[in-house]
């Protein structure tokens, strides 16, 4: 039964959706209680696919019915947004982005906090997790996730096509642009072009320009390094991709390069499934891997948790939700995955010499190199990335155009200034 | 023991059948809109039951004095219902007389038109998004073959509007149709027949007899239709995302507002923006009604 308060949430926020259906969404069933089952909500990943094949294993272990929802990385957001405005219990463990939506999540009071879980908890063994999918997932000390996949850009390149990978991104673009044939249907590289979306790829281009989105608590995207990485970024797109890259995400980028259609696509290692599976594409076995292309500051990749998992602070059955939680990220689960070609984010699961042959041997090297010179953000690190991401995107587009990217990137840089004020005094949990 | 009439049982009775009826609307309908307008005078921020300060009208003068986001999404949202309904009224008006009289076939062809009409937004955006992919999409695959180079459609700055615009077309003319064939069938013949004797041809019997006996159905179908296209959000969202694009070329005032809450949670500006959608539209129904109204007298 809904309380009188969460009844009135509820609807408060389908007032704002201007949407009664949507704000429905968070009137489901009600938690039923402690011992009802464990409602798990996951992202179309591969880790949720090689999770879900295994999840019988748990149920038969605690006895206990998993319900497990498959979403897309938005509709996840969206869910998460409604259900948890409404104070809904009936969500329990949440995968989510740490990037994206801890700071906001946290200052919400969204999410269980871990520091008594995980340092109770020798066999789950927190110091094996690395540090920085580690910091990503922990505010002011306190954690309120635990990270599972970590991933880095790679270069996708056909040897067909290359006979060896560029090795700086100057090299790339000379090569897409030569190689470039829009009229035989061939395309020098492809990547994400969409405003917020590209964002977090272009962080790898922007590092390795010597720049970042955030100096000193001030906005970076304004300085001469930040304006140079913008302008190679949509000089690349504009000469040498497809037409309508200002669209593109990986949805459209992933067939792009699987039908045989790009010389180059950058983008993430944790997908790279995706780009040969031999059911999809057309130039698997022709696919090859290499680290990320030093720019004038060498090269910069980011290195990220991208996906953590989490309790729902409204959850009735948080004792279940941490053993799911413990069960499905802890060490040997952790390497099982990676040995089905799961990033994970364990230096015990990357010190088995077995799991990195998971991998393809250049892919694995590729991993290598972006670990070791990776940067441990992909995006702004503020309390609204979507406002901060819509901001500092937009110099992308207008390279991507051929409009006045010097014009663009002052205007946003002004505009992320305001907001990062704003965001300070918002940062407070 | 109290005794009522029947006057009386009448009355209560009345109210007890309205009761679920009058919940419903309170609770679904006036309170959803008395609580955007609580929300609209706040600076809800992050989580709707978040701590929030009463601010007064700010974010009404942030909203309207918003000239990057906020009056590019209202120019938009005319700009899309007005050229949609106008060509649906068109094109459906010209379907509506051509299928007016039977003829052999008439029953496939009024089912192959209700098809678009059964397919939800989402799904015929994901279905025109993969045959106007630009690179790998069937479209300019077709459009190669008779010569023309390949268009960006949905992934350009400029076609992306235009392109909805169509799809939109696509979808909701045939309603238009209907409802204009079900006019049709209602206005007396006598009127058309005399036309005919008195010499008037066909264009002059469409244009100054039957144009003007259809005026209500006209009007109602634009109503209904205009309402509709002006609340359009599904088939943007999902063609062209969060923000209406890269340079929010498709962002109208819905998705600006979906965008606010659920990319910026800004609600308390959010419910601005939609209180000032929600007048626009009002003004929008008064207007044509109005008109509607005097074209009768």
């Amino acid at each position: 039964m809904l309380k009188r308060r969460d009844a009135l949430r509820i609807l408060g926020l389908s007032a704002v959706l201007g949407s009664g259906s949507l704000g429905l969404a968070g009137c489901g069933s009600s938690g039923d209680g402690a011992n009802g089952p464990l409602r798990v909500a996951l992202v179309n990943h591969v880790w949720t696919s090689a999770i879900r094949e295994r999840i019988a294993e748990f149920e038969d272990l605690t006895g206990r019915r998993v319900l497990v929802s498959t979403m897309t990385s938005d509709q996840l957001s969206s869910t998460y947004n409604v259900k948890l405005n409404a104070s809904a219990p009936d969500l329990d463990v949440m995968m989510y982005r740490p990037l994206q939506e801890q700071l906001l999540f946290a200052r919400n009071g969204w999410l269980t906090e871990f520091n008594d879980l995980v340092a109770d908890d020798s066999e789950y063994d927190w110091a094996d997790v690395q540090d920085g999918p580690k910091d990503r997932v922990t505010i002011d000390g306190r954690i309120f996730g635990v990270p599972i996949i970590t991933e880095r850009p790679t270069l996708y390149y056909r040897r067909d096509l290359v006979d060896a990978p560029p090795t700086t991104l100057e090299e790339m673009y000379e090569t897409a642009r030569r190689l470039h044939s829009p009229d035989t249907g061939l395309h020098g590289f492809t990547g994400r072009g969409q405003r917020a979306g590209a964002v977090s790829m272009f962080s790898s281009y922007l590092y390795s320009h010597g720049a970042d989105f955030i100096v000193d608590g001030r906005s970076g995207v304004g300085s001469p390094e930040a304006l140079a990485a913008y302008e190679y970024y949509g000089r690349l797109l504009r000469e040498a991709g497809p037409i309508g890259a200002t669209n593109m995400t990986l949805e459209q980028i992933t067939p792009i390069f699987a039908q045989g259609k790009a010389v180059f696509a950058i983008d993430a290692d944790a997908v790279y499934q995706n780009f040969i599976d031999p059911a999809t594409s057309t130039v698997g076995d022709r696919t090859g891997f290499a680290a990320f292309p030093a720019g004038p500051a060498g090269s910069r990749p980011f290195n990220i948790a991208s996906w953590g998992l989490t309790i729902n602070a409204f959850s009735e059955r948080r004792d279940i939700a941490w053993e799911f939680i413990r069960w499905a990220s802890g060490p040997e689960m952790t390497l099982r995955l990676q040995n089905e070609g799961v990033p994970s984010a364990r230096t015990s699961a990357w010190a088995d010499e077995a799991s990195l042959t998971a991998f393809p041997p250049d892919l694995a090297e590729s991993m290598a190199a972006g670990i070791e010179t990776g940067v441990g953000a992909d995006r702004p690190d503020v309390v609204q990335v979507g406002r901060a991401r819509d901001i500092v995107g937009r110099p992308i587009v207008a390279s991507i155009l051929g409009d006045d990217v010097a014009a663009s990137a002052r205007d946003a840089s002004e505009e992320f200034d305001e907001f990062l004020v704003r965001d300070a005094r918002q940062r407070q949990l | 023991m109290a005794v009522h009439t029947l006057e009386q049982e009448n009355r209560r009775l009345k109210w007890m059948m309205l009761a679920p009826a009058l919940l419903f609307i309170g609770v679904m309908i006036v309170f959803p809109i008395l609580y955007t307008g609580y929300l609209s005078l706040t600076d809800a921020f992050g989580a709707v039951n978040a701590d929030s300060s009463f601010i007064g009208l700010l974010n009404f003068s942030d909203a309207l004095g918003d000239l990057r986001r906020f009056w590019p999404a209202v120019w938009r949202t005319l700009v899309f219902t007005v050229a949609a309904v106008a060509l649906e009224l068109t094109l459906g008006l010209a379907l509506a007389m051509l299928l007016r009289k039977p003829f052999r076939g008439m029953r496939w062809v009024r089912t192959i038109m209700m098809v678009p009409l059964l397919a939800t937004p989402v799904a015929v955006g994901v279905l025109w998004l993969l045959i106007l992919d630009p690179t790998t999409g069937i479209a300019n695959y077709l459009l190669g073959l008779v010569g023309i180079p390949p268009q960006p459609f949905l992934g350009s700055v400029a076609q992306s509007l235009p392109t909805l615009i169509l799809i939109d077309v696509w979808q909701w003319t045939p309603m238009m149709t209907l409802l204009l064939l079900a006019g049709l069938s209602t206005l007396p013949g006598e009127p058309i027949e005399a036309a005919l004797v008195d010499g008037a041809s066909a264009w002059q019997r469409f244009r100054h007899v039957t144009l003007p006996m259809l005026t209500t159905a006209i009007v109602t179908a634009l109503v209904l239709r205009s309402v509709d296209a002006l609340k359009t959000f599904d088939l943007i969202y999902a063609t062209k995302g969060p923000g209406g694009g890269s340079s929010h070329e498709a962002e109208t005032l819905n998705v600006y507002a979906y965008g606010l809450t659920f990319d910026y949670q800004e609600y308390g500006l959010a419910a601005s923006v939609l209180v000032v959608f929600t007048v626009l539209i009002i003004f929008i129904v008064v207007a044509l009604r109005r008109r509607s109204a005097k074209a009768s007298s």
